[in-house]
């Protein structure tokens, strides 16, 4: 079966890293990932299912890998080689079992929740896995399969962008609702990160919420709170306000909910007009750190100078949430300590507390699909052949006016929605 | 020499090209055979003894008003309020015109052995002048005496501790101005008249008010209800300012105020040109064109601004009066009549206009957007009497870069204006119910209005609604050369030439519409029959 590998190599992150400064995804011309012929992964004993992928989305954290930039952290939660590919719709290829111990018939359609906890892995449950809150598993390399923090970053699962089978435990297989597109679908796996980031804001009705970055979580987090407030789970943030680089995403993030959608370079001045702050430092030219500002900011980017500005436009006694995947950054920590700010991060999903009801974040995130209908942010469907372009193409997708490239592993031929 | 009064001129085939302003820059642009131009009158000969005709006029009041010097007693309390950077325009050579009427005033003062003497810029919500602007407007043997002291002040129309609540107009306006000024034995305010609407009533009423009294008349609907601002009878604006005035004067405050027009000798020597008629353009005028056209082209953005702004212009004092507000009003609003007014006879399907570098609100400073629209529509738009210059459903069609560029110290909250309110709308009156009152009241614009030079963060909103009169009766405003997504902003529509702008306003104003230039700086005024 054909499938994209990632292998160790030094000297291929290396080349990834170089070649990526002229653009994200465009690591994947010279980088770790190759296209090969490749046999399936093997059974991996009881609670194991064979999955074939339909459609598997290239995300944020995956283009850093490709392009070599991924912190060193991720070294010991990763085993080469591996199958990129996490936010995986697939097909059974046998009769099994979902997350809820519910049967599922071969050829039912399954959406991977692709954290490799305690319960894949064989061993007994640590607490989080215990309570369902896989995201904060304790033991993502050990038990008897090989490191690797979810599918697509473990040598023994296979991963998403493959044509051909990929393994699967029962903990992790959610059932897709007849309702829900393909490309609704392959939206759930970024949405529940999305939801779950949203709720880590602890937001209330009275809360100013920037958001900072507006591709697929930036987005997905706009929409979480939209679907949070109809369905009366959590009420509507005061002011939302979106900090965009294009002119695509804001229309989108303003369709979806947002009060406000602005450039990103305009987002600390409409934080200050709501928040009725004041600028502290000098204003020449740029703008000062606010000395009021959002209750929340929610970083969708996580790069040095994302949370530079989240530090600057958050209010005191605020929280910061970090859904962009972040690595080394460098960072004044000043403000935080002199104006009790929280930074906390938001890294997948296991189990959200509504109003005392404690319900997955999978499951939630699919009736959040199915209230926005969020394949619509599906902008690109590629095979797996044209990989290069596929990246380069979700490198830049702001630019191009699109949201989410995906790779239709039935096809032969790249199909990309109208832009504008 | 009597100076040549305005005229129009008819565009024939011989006419030369007409000089065409752009911001900062200008050229010249062929007028279509027929169009009209609006020329204004040379400017008046200059008083020989300005010093002499002040004293005259401090001591001979007009109207109902004792002279000067009968008002001024030892121990009193004497306030005098001048007009601030935003007149004349440009600024004029030095000395100032408020240098020498306050100087005046001064030395009377003196005499009287008045020595409680307050010097107060009437601010209203414009920004704080620089010590060098102020240095400039007063004199620096007046600046030097005064401000050490803390005896210059800027009027500061969010200071409650420095404001005065003196009652309601019968029609439920809030008069409330600067405490000083108002409890003061005498309040000598020193105006520049630079065109109609300055002065009269509006110098007290307006220029030494708070927000709470301003909103009364500087809101959407006083202002489209202000056809013409400068022509008194049917100005709202006008109309709420006298009232308030009245109010004012019945309070007690004694008002001794003096009005001055300047001629409209606007450019100096090396500029002259700008204010000449082309075809008599000599030599050194033409090369002086050719010269200063090219260096403003080719010259960086910030050089080219820097080079305009620096003009003094050569204004001189043309007539003075001073003693009861609305007699002396009467007199000096003649004055600039005859020195502005241009007979135009019927109205015209297009009027095109270039756009200067200078406008009441830019001075030392950048043309925003905002300005831009309330130069040509505010501004230039209304200065008529009897009907505007261009009919209702007619075409505007204006010249100017119209860059989204701000002074971020002068026009702070004109940002936000540009990227939060006119994104959503571009209506006087929703804008005005969903926005005005945020911006009014935003602390940080209210800190840098009072202790910075920004101007307060409801000003955008006023030179929006003072289009509101044009943009109602206008069917579409081209501007010609502005940077396209910046004007479709402000909503209008962009060309890149007047050609361009013709074939689009054909919609509106059909396929041989009458096109009428106002040849504006110097300043003028269309009496529109
Ligand atoms: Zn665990």
């Amino acid at each position: 079966m054909k499938a994209l590998i990632i292998e160790r190599k030094v000297s291929r992150f290396a080349a990834a890293r170089l070649v990526s400064s002229f653009g994200s995804g465009r690591g994947a011309a010279l980088g770790p990932l190759r296209l090969f012929d490749t046999p399936a992964p093997k059974d991996l004993g009881p609670g194991w299912f064979s999955v074939t992928p339909v459609l598997a989305g290239i995300c944020g954290s995956d283009l850093a890998t490709v392009d070599g930039r991924s912190s060193h952290y991720f070294e010991h939660l990763v085993s080469f080689p591996f199958v990129p590919g996490h936010e995986v719709l697939g097909v059974m290829n046998e009769a099994g079992f979902d997350a809820f111990g519910d049967p599922l018939l071969e050829g039912d359609r399954v959406v991977l929740q692709p954290v490799l906890g305690c319960a894949a892995r064989g061993i007994q449950l640590c607490d989080a896995c215990r309570e369902g809150d896989v995201g904060r598993c304790q033991f993502l390399n050990v038990g008897h399969i090989r490191a690797g923090l979810q599918t697509g970053y473990c040598a023994d699962t296979g991963g998403g962008w493959s044509e051909g089978p990929l393994r699967a435990h029962q903990s992790q297989l959610y059932k897709v609702p007849d309702a829900l597109s393909d490309d609704d679908a392959v939206t759930i796996e970024p949405m529940a990160c999305a939801l779950h980031g949203a709720l880590r804001a602890h937001h209330s009705g009275s809360s100013t919420v920037a958001v900072l970055g507006a591709g697929t979580l930036g987005l997905g987090v706009v929409a979480a709170f939209a679907f949070l407030a109809a369905t009366g789970r959590s009420p509507r943030p005061s002011r939302l306000i979106v900090g965009a680089r294009y002119p695509s995403q804001r229309a989108v993030a303003k369709h979806l909910g947002a009060d406000e959608a602005v450039p990103t370079d305009q987002l600390a001045r409409s934080v200050r007009m709501a928040t009725r702050s004041m600028i502290s430092g000098k204003s020449n030219g740029k703008m000062g750190p606010l000395t009021g500002g959002a209750d929340i900011v929610i970083d969708c980017v996580g790069s040095a100078e994302s949370l530079k500005e989240s530090l600057e436009i958050v209010a005191p006694g605020g929280r910061i949430v970090m859904i962009g995947m972040p690595g080394k950054v460098n960072v004044d920590l000043a403000g935080l300590w002199q104006r009790e700010v929280e930074i906390v991060g938001a890294y997948a999903y296991g189990v959200e507390h509504l109003d005392g009801v404690t319900v997955p974040t999978f499951s939630l995130a699919m009736e959040m699909v199915a209230h926005h209908h969020t394949g619509t942010l599906v902008s690109a469907h590629y095979p797996i052949d044209r990989f290069e372009e596929a990246l380069a193409h979700a490198g830049a997708a702001g630019p191009r006016g699109a949201v989410k490239i995906v790779f239709d592993l039935g096809r032969k031929k790249a199909t990309e929605k109208k832009e504008g | 020499m009597n100076p040549r009064p305005g005229f129009v001129l008819e565009v024939d085939r011989s006419t030369p090209p007409t000089l065409m302003w752009k911001g900062e820059s200008f050229g010249l642009q062929k007028l279509p055979t027929g169009s009209r131009i609006v020329y204004a009158p040379e400017p008046f000969d200059a008083l020989e003894d300005p010093q002499g005709a002040i004293r005259d006029a401090l001591e001979n009041p007009t109207g109902d008003q004792k002279p000067l010097s009968a008002l001024l007693f030892a121990g009193m309390r004497l306030t005098i309020c001048f007009d601030d950077i935003s007149l004349p325009l440009p600024p004029m050579l030095a000395p100032d015109i408020r240098q020498m009427v306050i100087e005046a005033v001064l030395d009377q003062a003196a005499e009287s052995g008045v020595d409680d003497v307050v010097l107060i810029a009437a601010l209203a919500l414009h920004r704080r002048m620089t010590e060098p602007e102020l240095r400039h407007a007063l004199g620096s043997r007046v600046y030097d005496a005064f401000a050490p002291h803390g005896l210059l002040m800027q009027h500061d129309a969010e200071d409650p501790s420095n404001l005065i609540h003196l009652g309601q107009t019968d029609h439920g306006e809030d008069v409330e101005i600067n405490k000083r000024a108002a409890e003061s034995d005498l309040l000598v305010y020193v105006n520049i008249n630079l065109v109609a609407m300055d002065g009269g009533h509006k110098s007290v009423a307006t220029g030494l008010a708070s927000y709470k009294s301003l909103r009364h008349h500087h809101n959407p609907k006083t202002m489209r209800h202000s056809k013409s601002f400068m022509h008194a009878p049917s100005s709202e604006l006008h109309s709420a300012n006298w009232r308030m005035g009245r109010l004012i004067k019945d309070s007690g405050v004694n008002i001794f105020q003096i009005e001055t027009t300047l001629n409209t000798n606007t450019f100096p020597e090396s500029f002259q040109f700008l204010q000449k008629r082309e075809w008599e353009w000599g030599i050194k005028d033409r090369m002086a064109f050719a010269a200063s056209s090219r260096a403003l082209d080719l010259a960086p953005r910030k050089m080219a601004r820097n080079i305009l702004q620096g003009i003094k212009a050569p204004h001189a004092l043309r007539t003075v009066y001073a003693g009861e507000v609305e007699a002396v009003h009467e007199k000096i609003t003649a004055d600039v009549w005859e020195q502005q007014g241009v007979a135009v006879s019927g109205q015209t399907d297009i009027v095109t206009m270039g756009l200067p570098y200078i406008s009441p609100y830019n001075v030392n400073s950048i043309m925003n957007p905002i300005l831009v629209a309330c130069l040509g529509l505010g501004y230039f738009f209304n200065s008529y009497r009897g009907k505007p210059v261009v009919r209702e459903g007619g075409v505007a069609i204006l010249f100017h870069p119209t860059r989204p560029e701000f002074h971020p110290g002068h026009h702070p909250s004109y940002i936000d204006f540009f990227e939060q309110v006119l994104t959503e709308t571009t209506d006087p009156v929703v804008m005005s119910e969903r926005y005005e009152e945020a911006y009014a009241t935003d602390p940080w614009y209210i800190h840098l209005y009072r202790t910075g030079h920004a101007y307060h963060g409801v000003h955008p909103f006023y030179m929006w609604y003072w289009c509101s009169h044009a943009m109602e009766h206008l069917s579409k405003v081209i501007i010609v050369g502005g940077d396209p997504a910046t004007v479709r902003r402000l909503g209008f529509q962009s060309a890149t030439t007047l050609d361009d702008a013709l074939e689009m306003a054909k919609d509106s104003v059909g396929m041989s519409p009458t096109i009428t230039h106002l040849h504006t700086p110097p300043l003028l005024m269309a009496d529109v029959t």
